[in-house]
């Protein structure tokens, strides 16, 4: 039955004046792939700013499995279980493929530094683990050739799958993506749209997204909520969300 | 009391010296982003320079053209042969940059130069003036009245004039500015040359107050206090940076020194630098706030 | 585009190449010629201007690059932790005498750590470029501290001032074969404590914070954390290295060893050796101490002498700023990369 695992109610975000998000309700339901789609500055962005703690509503609440959100600070957000990629996937440019990955896990190290300088048990234990949980999760996004690649070498849409599986790595609950297929071409944006539908199908995860691939958007997701100025102006699947006037309105019409 | 205002008073002239270098900085930080650690070798530069001249009977006029061209000169290159390479680079390796720089003319002006201390005689004399209850020093009126005049003909210059205005255009949108049509090369270049000049003055004032010397370069170190008060971006903030670093400097070293049994100007502008990184890091007068975790 | 996400873009820069791969064979041989080539056949002048000052620099260097290099926290504080890891191990030297030399040594360093700790704090709230100015603050305080309050030098002039004996296990080190065993072994075994924490979740979380500060807080780097560590653990070994320093190479604790060109060395050192490389600590440092004896005999051969030294010191000024900004614009890695470079040309 209905098991929302978010839920934002009358969300208010200003910047210096400018209202970015006004009034915004909308709910998630658990392991449904919801996408956030609107024209540019309609506020999506924030909105899932806000959901990550690097902005703080200035009205409304959010709630996360039942509890408020309340001046959440972003690391305690991934530590709740919420995780994100980023629009220009801000991987880690000297590391490895694997390092990037692994620093996804960072929040679940439990050795201290000392343990780390003399390479006690509880140290090597818990790399071992953490490797294994990194290669698995590269295994799965199919990034295992590239495991000790720079990432600052790697081409465009690669890195975005490294900025997925690093994400994805730690299992969070609710996984928030920015734009996951910017800058990429039919065949990549096909493979994403498959991989971020196994990681909801394989792990349950929950996905929020932002897209503007409205093609890519309707036939991945289930719920789809739309913004323009700030508020909402449709909510639903996609076929009910793809007929709505005021939608239509909001695009002119134009789907890209 | 009197000895109060002595002591604040001249904290505050020797502060307004401190805001002409500072200016200097500030000229460079708003056309390259840089904080320019070589600005205190190019200040030990100017003065070597002057005074070698003059040591061999070149006028003084001559001799301030011929420094003043060497300067220009040097500082276009360095803008050509070190900054552009590095353009997109971050602050700290630009600084560090700036380090070699430093040392690369202090190791130059010196091998040709010389390393000893050079006097340096204005034609300024040093008597004590009395200003009500108190006695300053007729050089560090005059030396003051010179740099603020220097300061009020910068501030116009870029607040009032066109490559001032260009200036700030291009601090803020170096693509917008050239989108417009403003040469970034030829302002660049202006903008170095007019650092160079600045360098000079407060090079010859510094060398007639104490000596002209490797320590002149330590100059900088007093610099980076003043912008971090005042905004690095700010030529108003320079100016008042620089009096607050003065005026609390030769305070703190009269009534806090005897406190704590020693000199302690080496690092209380630097104590007061971090108090305001912590409390209003843009400082008084900057713009670009510092980002925060 | 949001602001905090323009600040999580990955910054536009070369990719670093992964720290000098000394093989094994490679790596045995250089501790066969530092352990045991090197105690038969080095003179007196070789462990006392060349091989000790160039290991105590390199560990100097070592920290920094833990601070700076990995963890991207700029810092120009190395001279007064230096200063600090002096002091602390002159009075636990002298004042517990009972504590075997290893454990004073050790000491001083952890001193110099949680000093370190303490000049870092300012770190969570100020960023880049803009940490130079705590740093550098501590610097001056720390060193005007240790030149005011008396007792951290015994209530000596600075010029009086003697190490304590350097003794171990019954062993009297204060040879410079002696010294060098020293220096040698501490160098060693910190270094592997710090290859250790570089390649551990530790390391990995300081380069995180370096190459993207806000995307790590974001997926729940411990940022602080980090960034404390970094200047704990760089201001530790920094401690360590100002403690041999001082008593395996000057025989003396003087503050003035310590000061605000110390810091500067110690960055170069790592600027021309390479940021975020082990090896390039030791190159770097070795390019240090060794340039100014090559440029005396150089212009002692080639000019006859006619250059003084204080003409040879300004040629080496000149020489180690052209280094800086040419490394700076060519090879931001240092020569680290450039000789992992010659190793491996199809890279």
């Amino acid at each position: 039955m209905a098991d929302p695992i978010l839920e934002l109610s009358d969300v208010s975000l200003s910047f210096k004046g400018l209202k970015a998000i006004n009034a915004l309700s909308f709910s998630v339901e658990r392991g449904e792939i919801c996408a956030l789609i609107g024209p540019n500055g309609a506020g999506k962005s924030s909105a899932l700013n806000i959901l990550n703690g690097v902005y703080r509503a200035d009205a409304g609440h959010v709630s996360f499995e039942g509890k408020r959100l309340r001046s959440i600070r972003p690391g305690a957000a991934a530590q709740r279980g919420i995780g994100r990629t980023f629009q220009h996937a801000a991987l880690f440019s000297g590391l490895s493929v694997l390092d990037n990955v692994l620093a996804g896990l960072a929040r679940h190290s439990r050795a201290t530094l000392i343990e780390h300088a003399l390479g006690l048990p509880r140290d090597a234990a818990e790399t071992r683990r953490f490797r294994e949980a990194a290669d698995e999760t590269l295994s799965f996004l199919e990034l295992k050739a590239y495991r000790d690649r720079i990432v600052a070498t790697l081409p465009y849409g690669i890195q975005k799958r490294v900025d997925l599986a690093r994400a994805l790595v730690a299992r969070p609950t609710l996984l928030l993506l920015d734009e996951p297929m910017a800058g990429m071409n039919g065949e990549e944006k096909r493979a994403m749209a498959r991989f971020i539908a196994a990681a909801r199908d394989e792990f349950g995860t929950t996905i929020v997204l932002i897209e503007h691939d409205i093609g890519v958007v309707m036939s991945l997701s289930d719920h789809v909520v739309v913004l323009d100025y700030g508020r909402k102006v449709g909510d639903g699947p996609p076929d009910a969300v793809r007929n709505d006037p005021a939608v239509i309105a909001a695009y002119l019409g134009k789907p890209h | 009391m009197s000895f109060f205002l002595e002591t604040l008073a001249g904290g505050l002239l020797a502060g307004v010296m401190y805001a002409l270098v500072a200016i200097g900085f500030v000229l460079i930080y708003k056309a390259s982003g840089v904080f320019n650690f070589a600005q205190g070798a190019m200040v030990l530069c100017a003065a070597l320079t002057f005074v070698t001249l003059t040591e061999r009977d070149v006028p003084f006029w001559l001799a301030g053209l011929i420094t003043l061209a060497i300067m220009v000169t040097l500082a276009v290159a360095v803008e050509r042969v070190v900054l552009r390479p590095l353009v997109n680079r971050s602050q700290i390796t630009l600084f560090m940059a700036t380090l070699g720089l430093s040392y690369i003319i202090e190791g130059g002006s010196q091998f040709v130069m010389g390393a000893s201390v050079h006097e340096l005689d204005l034609g300024i004399s040093d008597l004590p003036v009395a200003i009500g209850p108190i006695q300053l020093s007729s050089f560090d009126l005059v030396a003051a009245a010179s740099a603020g005049a220097l300061v009020i003909a910068l501030w116009l210059f870029f607040e009032r004039t066109r490559i001032g205005v260009s200036l700030r255009a291009v601090a803020d949108d170096p693509q917008a500015a050239l989108s417009i049509g403003i040469r970034l090369p030829v302002l660049w270049a202006a903008v170095w040359a007019v650092a160079g000049f600045v360098a000079l003055v407060a090079g010859l004032l510094w060398g007639a107050r104490q000596g002209v010397q490797f320590s002149l370069t330590f100059v900088v170190l007093k610099a980076l206090p003043v912008l971090i008060i005042g905004g690095f971006t700010s030529i108003t903030g320079a100016v008042v940076g620089g009096l607050i670093v003065g005026a609390a400097d030769a305070l703190a070293e009269i009534y806090l020194g005897p406190l704590l049994g020693g000199s302690v100007s080496t690092w209380f502008a630097y104590g007061l630098a971090v108090a305001f990184l912590l409390v209003r890091p843009a400082g008084l007068f900057g713009e670009r706030a510092i980002e925060r975790v | 585009m949001p602001p905090a996400l323009a600040a999580a873009l990955a910054p536009v820069r070369r990719p670093v190449l992964p720290a000098l791969p000394v093989r094994a064979a490679g790596l045995a041989l250089l501790l066969a010629v530092a352990f045991v080539a090197i105690p038969l056949t080095a003179t007196d002048y070789w462990y006392n201007a060349i091989l000790i000052p160039f290991l105590i620099m390199a560990l100097a260097g070592l920290g920094l690059n833990l601070t700076m290099g990995y963890a991207g926290q700029a810092s120009l504080g190395t001279g007064a932790f230096m200063a600090v890891g002096a002091y602390a191990t002159y009075n636990l030297l002298l004042r517990l005498p009972e504590l075997p030399l290893p454990v004073s040594l050790a000491g001083g360093g952890l001193i110099a750590g949680a000093v370190g700790l303490v000049v870092g704090l300012p770190s969570l709230r100020i960023k880049g470029f803009y940490l130079i100015a705590p740093t550098l603050a501590a610097q001056f305080l720390i060193e005007w501290v240790f030149n005011q309050v008396g007792w951290f030098s015994n209530y000596a002039s600075s010029s009086a001032i003697s190490a304590p004996r350097l003794v171990f296990l019954g062993y009297d080190l204060s040879s410079p074969a002696g010294r060098y065993a020293l220096t040698l072994t501490s160098v060693s075994v910190v270094t592997v404590l710090a290859w250790r924490l570089v390649g551990s979740q530790t390391g990995r979380n300081w380069r995180a914070v370096r190459d993207g500060e806000t995307a790590a807080a974001v997926i729940g780097v411990p940022v602080a954390r980090a960034k404390l560590s970094a200047f704990f653990v760089g201001a530790a070994v920094s401690g360590v290295a100002g403690a041999l320093w001082a008593f395996a190479y000057l025989g003396t604790v003087d503050a003035r060893s310590f000061d605000l060109d110390r810091s500067f060395q110690a960055m170069f050192i790592i600027i021309i050796g390479g940021l975020s490389s082990l090896s390039g600590s030791f190159i770097g440092a070795a390019f240090i101490v060794l340039t100014p004896i090559l440029l005396t005999h150089l212009s002692n051969a080639l000019l006859g002498g006619s250059l003084d030294g204080g003409q040879i010191s300004n040629l080496q000024r000149i020489l180690f700023g052209a280094l800086i900004i040419g490394f700076l614009i060519k090879e931001p890695n240092g020569l680290a990369a450039l000789l992992g470079r010659l190793r491996h040309p199809a890279r």
